[in-house]
């Protein structure tokens, strides 16, 4: 089943506590190295049937009226995927709306 | 006349029958409004109380802002109806864009419980002119998502206006910028506020006051300024 995927993080001006809380826990374990930590949202939304030009316009409207408050989050990008079921670990992502300077995201799993 | 004044339960809300309680002590007629019903009935003033609508998921506010009944309020508002958000309320009138600005968590991860003072900053809103500018007020303050946020030029655009209603004063208890605890739109019908008003209005049930434990009823003001300003207009 198609699915979209959509990443809101805080606007880069807006202080994160739970990023920097997180960031604080990591140095309790050890884990050093980290400039900082900021914590964002994923949404999954698996479509019905085809992903057309009037889902992703969908998606976008959705994403900056309800997924996200521009007062303090960004929509930084809005991927489709075509999953084959399963643990939907299946790669062929394309980038819908990837800001400028954005790292590609191929929809690969980075830590395998 | 006896001045009418609104009061929406969204489910999650939980200072809705509270803040019916202090419109009714305040000596209006205090009438439940239902999120998913967009008919006003008749109200003169309008209360969104605090609580976690929607349990907070995804941004505290941010589902309650597109029930029904908030295009109603949205489209009242607009036409001057006094409008008062409280905690959750004031994140919902963010949200659906009535007031300027964001709540994000506290600084310090902790939900925050206390009473709390203020500042009184404007006393021209449709819910502050029973108070005076300068006063000091001590109310109740509950809450996790409570850091105001807006970007320096809202934040200058209303202290320049006068819109910054109250501020906290002694402690900042969320990282609110400028220590803004409640703002007012351009007009000063619509007013939003992180501490909670409605909690202390009844002597027995208040924050401790100089008169003694529990006496404080410093909130009671902002619902007896929007009577009086209603009455005054029906006059």
């Amino acid at each position: 089943m198609p699915k979209i995927i959509v990443d809101v993080m805080p606007k880069p001006e807006i202080l994160d506590p739970q990023g920097k809380a997180i960031g604080a826990a990591l140095e309790r374990l050890g884990l050093e190295g980290f400039r900082e930590v900021r914590q964002g949202k994923r949404f999954e939304l698996k479509v019905h049937g085809e992903i057309t030009d009037e889902v992703l316009a969908k998606v976008r409207h959705a994403a900056e009226t309800l997924l996200s408050n521009p007062v303090i989050e960004d929509v930084v990008s809005v991927k489709q995927k075509e999953c084959g079921g399963g643990g939907c670990g299946c790669g062929d992502a394309t980038s819908a709306d990837a800001p400028e300077g954005a790292v590609p995201v191929d929809g690969r799993d980075l830590l395998a | 006349m006896t001045a009418r004044i609104g009061v929406v339960t969204f489910p999650g809300s939980l200072d809705d029958r509270d803040a019916l309680r202090a419109v009714r002590l305040a000596g209006a007629e205090a009438i439940p409004l239902f999120h998913a019903d967009a008919d006003l009935k008749d109200v003169d003033a309008v209360v969104l109380p605090g609580g976690f609508s929607y349990g907070d998921y995804l941004r505290a506010g941010a589902i309650a802002r597109f029930a029904p009944i908030m295009d109603s309020i949205v489209d009242a508002a607009n036409g001057g109806l006094p409008v008062l958000g409280i905690c959750n309320g004031f994140q919902v009138l963010t949200e659906v864009h009535l007031l300027p600005g964001s709540m994000i968590k506290n600084e310090h991860l902790h939900f925050v419980c206390r009473d709390q003072t203020l500042r009184v900053e404007n006393a021209e809103t449709a819910w502050t002119t029973e108070y005076r500018v300068g006063e000091e007020i001590v109310v109740p303050l509950k809450n996790q998502d409570g850091q105001y946020v807006a970007d320096e030029h809202i934040l200058d655009e209303l202290e320049g206006e006068g819109r910054v209603a109250f501020r906290y004063v002694g402690w900042n208890p969320n990282g609110s910028r400028r220590d803004i605890a409640g703002i007012t739109n351009a007009r000063g019908n619509v007013v939003g506020l992180m501490p909670h008003p409605e909690h202390a209005v009844e002597p027995g049930f208040g924050p401790d006051s100089v008169e003694g434990g529990r006496t404080g009823t410093d909130g009671l003001a902002f619902f007896t300024s929007a009577i009086k300003g209603l009455l005054a207009r029906a006059s």
